[in-house]
């Protein structure tokens, strides 16, 4: 059942936020493509926890404020998001882009986290493991080099043919957004790296074994770079984690906040 | 009208089937595929020609800059413009243009034109643009903020011209603590900028502001659409309050002139396809990265391309008859110049005359016959 879609205001940014569940808040932090429909990953999180999944500033109908240029801009905003959203603490999870700004959240002030899940975040750069280049990638490509399952490709591009206008120009504003934040320097932010020991919060980092954007191998560079992080891979699985296994993704974030690391 | 010789300088000697393996003839196109020794011929050849253009009455000569490209050989065209100069006595030479989003430092673009203005004594003519898509593929730099960089490299290498230095620069993204020309320009304020565009509505206004009349240059269009854009530019001069002259107003095109229109075509049809399908021809996503139009244009140019399909190789014929390229007897050819510059009232004409794998033989017939049996009928 898709969740209700309500505006939500924190400082002077309004963004579309997605709403289900009751429980302990749990905060999703969505990829360079956009809010993406409510997935059956966070349906399964939400028969145990308040599922959150605002859309970023700059994409899609939420506001686009100017001050948020860049990826630590984002971040400042999630860190007056959570302290405005609950006097708990937030399990904060994100996907690629949004693990990356999950990321730079954490690294900034874990006092209000409580739990901080990865799956593939962009962020770091492995020296000698090149990324995948999905600016560069056409319309079939990129959807095709998100997921291990070809048949999953098919299945979404299947539907990407009854595209409305209005869906086209979301998705444009969304590639928009995307470009301002993950251009350059690529995907990544080149004082991260040396950061991440600050995470002190039970972190989990997730990848799919078939990552043609991030390669697999950067899940260890996080691991090793995160204190007492725990990193699992998911065979035959993609970047697009969250779409591709969700099964195996909201067991791996359950997991780690009933607090087994 | 005034006249230019333009040249882009593509590798000709490029094996197209190992071209059409790749996206593009542009930053992913394996630079094994370039022979120097057939490179530095081609350099030869394109100098020679437009050395040439200026015996033969050319009044500007004109060279640009493309990055990791067959289609344009000259990713730093100031170098050209430094042998042009010591080749040449009275044409102009423009540089149209420097990309320069492009830069993490534009006062080395305002230094470097600066330095070929004084050796040139004022013959210089700067352009300054974007650059193509492609250009932030191959750059890295983020086309979202490219239109921000254009406006603020802008100001800073105007300024560097004409304010008495040392001075500072604060911008958001170029920030210089002494901007401080050695040399400055020869020409008083500074030399002309030209605006080269595929039309952009925000840069017509900007160009057409009166603190800057530019001349406006539409470049590579059907003429439906150079008529159309070249008229907005008038239509804006007159919302600021003037009437813009000729010297303001232009378009740079593929000419090809024979003794028939049956010979111009048969002449011009390799070099005017391969031109367009081989070493322009663009995906989309590279030509047209997030950010490098502004939203609500790119919109419109995404609907646009979704009503046209999928995309098809053009004909000579086709872009002939869209007047994309001028081809034809001199007749046909003066008929068509004088066409669209009375319709729009523009001053300049920005001819290529070689483009695609036209030979270097041929390239020379089309120069003469165009400067002999067009140019003098087109002169005011």
């Amino acid at each position: 059942m898709p969740a209700a879609v309500s505006s939500h205001k924190v400082r002077d940014v309004t963004v579309r936020m997605m709403r289900q569940g009751s429980g302990p808040p749990l905060l999703y932090l969505h990829g360079a493509n956009g809010l993406p429909p409510w997935l059956p990953m966070l349906e399964t999180l939400s028969r145990q926890f308040e599922v959150i999944v605002p859309e970023h500033p700059g994409f899609g109908l939420s506001d686009n404020p100017p001050w948020i240029r860049n990826v630590g801009d984002l971040a400042m905003y999630y860190l007056d998001f959570i302290e405005a959203l609950s006097p708990h603490p937030v399990n904060l999870v994100g996907l690629s882009l949004g693990g990356w700004v999950a990321a730079e959240v954490a690294v900034r002030n874990c006092t209000r986290l409580a739990t901080l899940s990865l799956l593939a975040p962009a962020g770091l750069r492995v020296k000698g493991v090149p990324m995948g280049d999905n600016f560069i990638w056409d319309g079939e490509e990129s959807v095709r080099n998100l997921y291990h399952d070809q048949s999953l490709a098919d299945r979404l591009l299947a539907q990407a043919q009854s595209m409305t206008d209005d869906d086209a120009d979301l998705a444009l504003t969304n590639r928009f957004a995307a470009a301002k934040f993950g251009w350059e320097p690529r995907w990544f932010n080149p004082g991260l790296e040396r950061w991440l020991h600050r995470i002190s919060v039970r972190t989990l980092i997730v990848w799919g074994d078939d990552d043609k954007l991030f390669p697999a191998a950067y899940a260890a560079r996080w691991g090793e770079r995160i204190p007492g992080s725990r990193v699992e891979i998911i065979p035959d699985c993609g970047h697009g984690i969250a779409l591709e296994k969700p099964d195996a993704a909201a067991k791996e974030i359950m997991r780690l906040i009933a607090g087994m690391r | 009208m005034q006249f230019t010789f333009f040249h882009l300088m593509p590798y000709r000697p490029l094996d197209m089937a190992e071209r059409h393996k790749h996206r593009a003839a542009w930053v992913v196109l394996p630079n094994s595929l370039y022979d120097p020794k057939k490179g530095a011929d081609e350099y030869q050849s394109y100098v020679d020609q437009l050395v040439y253009a200026e015996q033969l009455g050319f009044d500007v000569i004109a060279v640009n800059e493309h990055h990791q490209t067959a289609y344009g050989l000259m990713p730093a065209p100031n170098l050209i413009a430094g042998m042009l100069i010591a080749r040449t006595t009275k044409a102009k030479i423009a540089i149209i243009g420097r990309a320069l989003p492009l830069v993490n430092n534009p006062v080395n673009i305002a230094e470097e034109f600066a330095m070929l203005d004084n050796l040139s004594r004022g013959r210089i003519i700067t352009g300054f643009v974007r650059g193509i898509g492609n250009e932030y593929h191959a750059t890295g730099i983020n086309p979202f903020f490219s239109h921000e960089r254009y406006q603020e490299a802008h100001d800073l290498i105007v300024q560097a011209w004409t304010r008495p230095g040392p001075f500072s620069f604060e911008g958001e993204h170029y920030n210089v603590r002494y901007v401080n020309l050695w040399p400055r320009p020869y020409q008083t304020p500074h030399p002309p900028i030209w605006i080269p565009s595929q039309g952009s509505s925000e840069t017509i206004k900007w160009a057409a502001d009166p603190q800057r009349k530019y001349p406006f240059l539409v470049t590579f269009s059907a003429r439906d659409l150079v008529a159309r854009y070249l008229n907005m530019y008038r239509e804006q001069a007159r919302q600021f309050g003037y009437e813009a002259s000729p010297d303001q107003i232009g378009w740079a095109t593929p000419i090809y002139v024979a003794d028939t229109d049956e010979r111009a075509r048969a002449e011009a049809r390799a070099g005017v396809e391969t031109l367009f399908n081989d070493f322009l021809a663009t995906p989309f996503q590279m030509l047209l990265p997030p950010g490098y139009m502004s939203l609500p244009s790119m919109k419109n140019t995404m609907r646009m391309r979704k009503a046209l399909g999928a995309r098809k190789r053009l004909t000579a014929d086709e872009l002939i008859e869209s007047g994309t390229v001028v081809v034809g007897s001199p007749r046909t050819v003066r008929d068509e110049l004088s066409r669209l510059r009375d319709a729009t009232g523009a001053g300049k004409l920005i001819a290529m005359l070689q483009f695609g794998v036209l030979p270097d033989e041929l390239t020379r017939r089309n120069m003469e016959m165009f400067a002999s049996e067009v140019m003098p009928h087109l002169k005011n």
